[in-house]
């Protein structure tokens, strides 16, 4: 099936829209996409037609809406495939599932029956230098809180990780390698199999971020073959604050528990708590019911787009953004050049001007791109740069657009000049 | 470009030729202001002779908002009273603070000169930090500068 661009944009109410006069051209998908028509009527349809809390209620409402949200679950685990539905978590968003590892893993320092997660002084948790401050943050802090050392796996100039150093980094005193699948600030596609292999290798946990991933390109948890994969559904065409983490049950099932609560317990007494099986153990207090259904339609309808369909549209329309910025004088691109092993971001510099010019100045004529470090600090000290101009596409971006960007930012250099 | 950019001409003059740009050897106080949202920086020298701004000089770098609003104060508050400077910022705060409603009089205009380009900044939350970040450092520049003489006199 060839995939109709024009089509799918009649999906998504808000590209018909106009800023500032203009149509809006919207290049800011990596840091949240536009949502289908499908997703707005699902959550507004359970708000309307099904709600109640979930788990605990025995009437229909009750019954209607917690099957609901497990039905998302069960379309996330086929999304995932993921060898059972009970590996799949729902969490606010991905921050909130790698701080729920982070703190898990330092939770077993006192909690029974988890001695094999205690992390302490001599071992060692690893990231890469691309990594959004999420994916950094909770493993500084748990460095911190057990004693563990903080390593890092460098970047080479062309924005990808330094081959050599995936070895060297992750050694035998490694306890932890958590790592993104595709970057946020350059595109960049990790090679997730290899780094997997060598955590694996010296018997360390792996976890990918795969925030970015998930909206462009096929997520097979068993053929990544990680422990940990979590991603978030605003960028996967879901609603915002609802993430998944998906985690190998025997691993989820000694884990202990984040937040303690209600539907995350087995049983409570006032001498003492048990707590319930995985998926429940991690999911304590009401969560967020609609947003979750709501995922599970974002889920269906990137899976009746083909995410293969999808990849090879956005790599088409990478490669043309690629070569028509290239093309541009004074022009920057932070990141691989070349359409390999890359996603559909782009960040590029403009000489003489500010990141935050270029954007406000696209913004005028109804171009949205994202300017800053994109929560990647260090991508930007590595590269000597304040701040990048950031690009990014999805199912609904086009040629047309990735011009009025080029004929946009040389409008922006010519006011500058 | 139309008369609803951001960018009038008046900041892209300010930012191509900055005023006062360069940190004069003889000062009072030198203060540095950052802004983390953007990165911007600003380093200030300033001198007073009796209650008059007698110099004020500026190094930075950063986006084309933060560095003409400094050129812009750095032209208005030369010469002037420190009251009259801090008044200015004060007026200068209001209107940047204003979020696009600003209701401006013919005395106002007047008074903030070139810097009434920068009205159009007001609705854009994020950048006001930039259009501040010059003159929140002259302010902090002329009160230490007034400490420190204070500090002579007594």
């Amino acid at each position: 099936m060839s995939f109709d661009v024009e089509a799918v944009r009649k999906d998504f109410p808000i590209l018909s829209r106009e800023v500032h006069g203009v149509p809006l051209v919207y290049l800011d998908s990596a840091n949240s996409a536009q949502k289908p028509q499908v997703v707005i009527d699902a959550e507004a349809d359970l708000y309307a037609n099904h709600y109640a809390n979930v788990a605990r209620a025995v009437h229909t409402l009750g019954s209607e809406v917690t099957h609901a949200y497990e039905g998302a679950r069960d379309k996330v685990a086929a999304f995932l495939n993921a060898p059972s539905r009970d590996e799949v978590i729902f969490t606010r968003n991905i921050t909130e599932a790698l701080n729920l590892l982070a703190y898990s893993l330092s939770n077993a320092t006192s909690f029974p029956g988890a001695e094999k997660f205690k992390l302490g002084p001599g071992d060692e948790i690893v990231v890469t230098e691309m990594e959004h401050h999420s994916n950094i943050v909770p493993w500084q802090q748990l460095a911190q809180r057990t004693g563990a050392t903080f390593r890092w796996i460098p970047l080479t100039d062309d924005g990808r990780l330094v081959d050599e150093a995936i070895d060297e980094v992750i050694n035998e005193r490694t306890k932890v390698v958590s790592f993104v699948y595709q970057s946020n600030a350059l595109g960049t596609i990790n090679p997730v199999k290899r780094i997997v292999a060598r955590a694996k290798a010296v018997g360390a946990l792996s976890i990918v971020d795969a925030a970015q991933a998930a909206p462009h390109l096929p997520l097979d948890v068993q053929d990544l073959g990680a422990d940990f994969v979590a991603f978030t559904g605003h960028k996967l065409y879901g609603p915002s604050g609802v993430g998944v983490l998906w985690g190998r049950y025997d691993l989820l099932a000694e884990l202990p528990p984040f937040l303690g609560g209600g539907e995350m317990i087995e049983t409570v007494d006032m001498t003492g708590s048990t707590f319930a099986a995985p998926p429940h153990r991690f999911e304590a207090g009401t969560p967020m019911i609609a947003q979750a259904v709501a995922l599970g339609t974002a889920v269906d309808y990137v899976t009746d787009l083909g995410i293969e369909n999808i990849h090879d549209h956005e790599h088409a329309i990478t490669g043309y953004a690629l070569e028509a910025l290239a093309s541009i004088p004074d022009l920057r691109i932070i990141g691989p050049a070349d359409n390999v092993d890359r996603g559909a971001t782009i960040a590029f510099a403009l000489k003489g001007v500010h990141p935050h010019d270029v954007a406000q100045l696209l913004d005028e004529h109804g171009i949205a791109v994202r300017a800053g470090h994109h929560c990647a600090r260090p991508v930007c000290v590595r590269y000597g740069i304040p701040a990048t101009t950031r690009a990014s596409f999805g199912v609904y971006t086009t040629t047309d657009e990735i011009d009025a960007l080029v004929s946009g930012v040389r409008r922006v250099q010519e006011m500058f000049a | 470009m139309s008369d609803e950019s951001v960018y009038q001409q008046i900041i892209l003059d300010h930012y191509k030729h900055p005023q006062h740009r360069g940190l004069p050897d003889e000062f009072d106080t030198q203060v540095h202001h950052v802004n983390p949202t953007c990165g911007d920086e600003v380093t200030l020298r300033l001198r007073l002779a009796g209650d008059t701004v007698a110099d004020l000089g500026w190094e930075g770098e950063g986006c084309s908002i933060s560095q003409a609003s400094t050129s812009v104060m750095s032209d208005l508050v030369v010469g002037k009273s420190v009251d009259d400077a801090l008044a200015l910022q004060a007026k200068f705060l209001d209107l940047m603070q204003s979020q696009g409603h600003a209701e401006l009089t013919e005395l106002d205009e007047d008074e903030l000169e070139d810097a009434v380009a920068f009205e159009g900044v007001s609705k854009y939350p994020a950048r006001v930090k930039c259009a501040l970040l010059g003159w929140m450092a002259m302010k902090s520049a002329v009160a230490e500068a007034r400490l420190l003489s204070e500090g002579n006199n007594s």
